[in-house]
């Protein structure tokens, strides 16, 4: 059923496209918003679902993108496993990074991601084989609205299935009460680092994705700025719902585009947008719930659960 | 040069950045000390003492002491109205709602600014002329001096406040418990104003003093000496004064010297290094105690 | 024939910065027994547990489940080998179903992988219908299964406290600690609550030791007691001896006798 609905979903945009109704500058950022979903449901996985705040998701990205753009442009591996692969070293990077800086708990886990991230990018621009600070030029356009879409549905079908899982349900138990969740016979550090590599992972496919919409791509497209613009879809989605990470992402990119000219307004609202959620509703738009738990389907939802037993 | 005499020179120039850093940090430990908050906003209320100091300079034409004292003022006073209006609400609230909304000040801080200041840097006014001291090849230009001098007297009087005053008696009391303070008397909301205050004041000053000192300021010039300066708090062991002033200035020091030695595009990855070895290892700083939860 | 002996902590020493939480401190719990542990605020109660669960590690000592030392396992591998607990300041996963709460302590049990879970195949279906399905039989024995699909949260202070025990045997645990179990309850709930614990250790062949302050309820259904004060034993045995003991009366009941 959530493959139907994306497919629908992917139909319907996709023939608005061709019969040009969305012109291209919002084709472009449609592509982009799908980009954005990959990464903000990531990044929820680790801060919303597993509670642990990390401030490091365009370091990740970065990883994805050079990685991917390396094997495509100078090895001419075709642009699929040159996605997969940066997703995979993205994920491994998460792996290493997380297995000690998880042990740190809250704000200070927060900072020391973002330096992490930073220091990832900033290994980057002294790496003269994929450009430095100038950049790495040369990508081959591969990135295309529906391989965006594929990757897209893939991230969430994966997480949604992760998250309705023993494996999911004991990342929430961590961000619920974490001496609890070890009380309860789970390894808190196996959890922490499996989302946070799994998160990772994703961010990596992300980053290849956007990277091979340019033809040039700079680290200071992945600078800590970056993350925190996903943080802030998630934040104003929902931290711990798939829906928020998708309704926040739609959002913050549709916004961002639309004040493209007034970029000063546009921060200035997300700020706003910010202090103004965490004093009314600090769990985010959708807080912990799907939108599949809300209002009529709820009790179809529910009959559906009882009716399994 | 000869090599020591590049390193006296590289330890000179960090130990003025470092000042800088230490001013920037005392606010920093100063705020998370008594409501556990990493006040990502202070980069930012930073750069905005260096604007008021600016345009008190340019604008209002005051020489550099009436105008730090300006920008302090002014400075200081957006301090309290920030923690009134954006963290007083949330006293109770999780530290990650906290933080978020932290991020949210210094977000509308750094892009209200670039609204009415314009995106473009500003060049400071030179106030100083080339005065200098040379010792041998060694150069100690009048900006250092200024920058040396200004911390180490802002360092004696902020030292006298927290030990001689009552009302520094009161912080030091909220912040090793703020609840057993309060029922002591302390009035704690007075108390976080005035810590606010004085760690604008102080973030104030650093910022007037790098528009001195490197000629330039910007709305976004905040950004990296805040974390720089939570990093020098973190490694001096957060939430003691003494320990941002040296973790501040040995911060500023190895930058210097990863600049000079290696590459200046490491000098901020250095930083960042320092803050997670600080943490897997050293998560209490330099002068702190070690402390585990209890369950 | 003698009955098996379960725990057993010999010599256990814990010290904080240079203050002894807990000092030399002998115990032993065997196969099937209900023992309490009882003394004043602070005598190192919880510290106890937090030593059998393994959340702090003892300074000096040794303490062994089922014959196998467990000093320096960590929590989780210590309710994997069959110890569970409950929390004296409620730590239920608050924002979660009541339902949810359960099937999490089933973790360590399920062996579906990674890729079974994403996929949804294999034993990913037979075993989560029997997670569900053996957790509502749990939430019913405690008269949860009607708050099964509401938050733990909105649950009433009596009900968090069963959902935590509910929780923990749904570890399938061979011993259960529970501390302060009737904190909060009134005489009724409390009377309750002894013929429930009493009930659970029969049906689930249970290894029980509770802290309580509730005299009623540790007198009432304690085998054995042990009595700390200053984080040392100063008296253990029935509730009879306990209650005549010279030392415990001096101590603990104090004035009030």
């Amino acid at each position: 059923m959530f493959l139907a609905l994306g497919l629908i979903v992917f139909a319907l945009l996709q023939g608005l496209m061709a019969a040009k109704i969305i012109g291209s500058f919002w084709q472009l950022n449609i592509t982009i918003i799908g980009i954005n979903i990959i990464l903000a449901a990531s990044l929820n996985l680790i801060n919303g679902y597993t509670g642990q705040f990390s401030l490091g998701h365009a370091g990740f990205m970065a990883v994805g993108a050079y990685v991917s753009v390396v094997l495509t442009t100078n090895f001419q591996v075709p642009f699929v496993p040159a996605l997969l692969v940066g997703g995979v070293m993205a994920g491994l990077l998460g792996f290493l990074i997380g297995l000690p800086t998880l042990r740190l708990k809250g704000d200070y886990l927060a900072i020391a991601t973002l330096g992490l991230g930073e220091i990832i990018r900033i290994v980057i621009m002294n790496i003269p084989y994929v450009g430095g600070a100038a950049g790495f030029k040369g990508i081959p356009h591969h990135t295309t609205f529906a391989w965006v879409f594929g990757f897209m549905l893939l991230t969430l079908f994966f997480i949604k299935n992760f998250v309705n899982s023993t494996h999911g349900r004991a990342c929430i138990a961590i961000r619920e009460n974490e001496i609890a969740a070890e009380a309860m016979g789970i390894n808190t550090t196996k959890y922490k680092v499996m989302a946070f590599t799994i998160g990772a992972g994703f961010a990596g496919i992300a980053g290849g994705l956007f990277a091979h919409m340019f033809y040039i791509i700079s680290p200071a497209s992945f600078t800590f700025m970056q993350s925190f613009n996903y943080l802030i879809m998630v934040v104003l989605g929902g931290l711990g719902s798939l829906t928020g990470a998708i309704a926040g992402a739609f959002f913050v990119t549709f916004i961002s585009a639309a004040l493209a000219s007034v970029p000063e307004f546009r921060m200035i609202i997300f700020a706003l947008l910010l202090i103004l959620l965490m004093f009314y509703r600090p769990q985010g738009l959708f807080g912990y719930v799907e939108i599949t738990h809300l209002g009529p389907w709820r009790e179809f939802f529910l009959r559906k659960e009882r009716a399994k037993r | 040069m000869d090599f020591s005499e590049q390193f006296l020179q590289q330890l000179i120039n960090g130990l003025s950045l470092g000042s800088i850093y230490a001013l920037i940090a005392l606010g920093y430990t100063m705020i998370y000390g008594i409501i556990k908050l990493i006040n990502f906003a202070h980069g930012d209320v930073y750069m905005v003492g260096a604007y008021i100091g600016f345009f008190a300079i340019t604008q209002g034409g005051l020489g550099i002491f009436p105008a730090l004292v300006v920008s302090m003022l002014v400075t200081g006073i957006l301090g309290i109205v920030i923690e009134r209006l954006a963290y007083k609400p949330l006293r109770h609230a999780p530290r990650i709602s906290l933080l978020i909304t932290a991020i949210g000040v210094s977000f509308f801080l750094e892009y209200t600014s670039m609204y009415f200041v314009s995106p473009t840097p500003r060049t400071f006014p030179t106030l100083m002329g080339d005065v200098s001291i040379h010792v041998g090849d060694l150069i100690i230009n009048g900006q250092q001096l200024l920058i040396l001098g200004i911390t180490m007297v802002l360092m004696v009087i902020l030292t006298y406040i927290v030990h001689r005053t009552k009302i520094g008696k009161a912080m030091r009391a909220a912040s090793f418990d703020t609840e057993t303070a309060q029922l002591m008397g302390v009035d704690a909301d007075r108390v976080i104003s005035i810590t606010f205050c004085i760690g604008s004041a102080l973030a104030a000053v650093a910022g007037v003093l790098v528009g001195v000192y490197y000629n330039s300021i910007d709305p976004l010039m905040g950004i990296m000496p805040g974390l720089k300066a939570f990093v020098a708090a973190v490694l001096g062991g957060i939430g003691i004064l003494p320990g941002a002033v040296v973790g501040g200035l040995i911060l500023g020091v190895i930058e210097a010297l990863v600049a000079g030695f290696i590459s200046s595009t490491f000098r901020d990855a250095a930083a960042f290094a320092i803050l997670i070895l600080v943490l897997l290892f050293r998560p209490a700083g330099i002068f702190g105690k070690n402390t585990s939860e209890k369950v | 024939m003698k009955k098996q002996e379960l725990l057993r902590a010999e010599n256990v020493s814990e010290v904080f910065g240079g203050l002894k939480a807990v000092s030399d401190f002998n115990f032993y719990i065997n196969e099937g027994e209900l023992v309490g542990l009882i003394g004043p605020n602070g005598a190192g109660k919880t510290t106890a547990f937090n030593l059998f669960t393994g959340v702090y590690k003892p300074t000096s000592g040794t303490i062994s489940f089922a014959g196998k030392s467990i000093v320096g396992l960590k929590p989780h591998e210590i309710t994997q080998q069959g110890i569970a607990r409950t929390f004296q300041n409620i730590r239920l996963f608050s924002e979660l179903s009541v339902l949810d709460n359960v099937k999490i302590a089933h973790h360590s049990r399920i062996k579906y992988g990674l890729g079974e879970a994403v996929l949804r195949v294999g034993r990913y279906l037979t075993e989560e219908t029997a997670v569900e399905e053996e957790s509502l039989r749990l939430l019913s024995i405690f008269k949860l299964e009607s708050h099964a699909y509401e938050l733990a949260r909105e649950l009433p202070y009596g009900a968090q406290r069963r959902l935590e025990i509910a929780r923990a045997l749904a570890t399938q645990p061979k011993l259960l600690l529970l501390d302060e179990p009737a904190a909060g309850m009134n005489p009724q709930e409390t009377k309750e609550l002894m013929d429930m614990i009493r009930w659970v250790r029969d049906e689930f062949k249970l290894t029980v030791l509770l802290i309580e302050h509730d005299m009623s309820l540790v007198m009432g259904i304690c085998e054995r007691i042990y009595v700390l004060e200053y984080g040392m034993v100063i008296a253990s045995g029935t509730p009879q001896e306990i209650q005549t003991n010279p030392d415990v009366i001096k101590a603990y009941l104090g004035g009030e006798e």
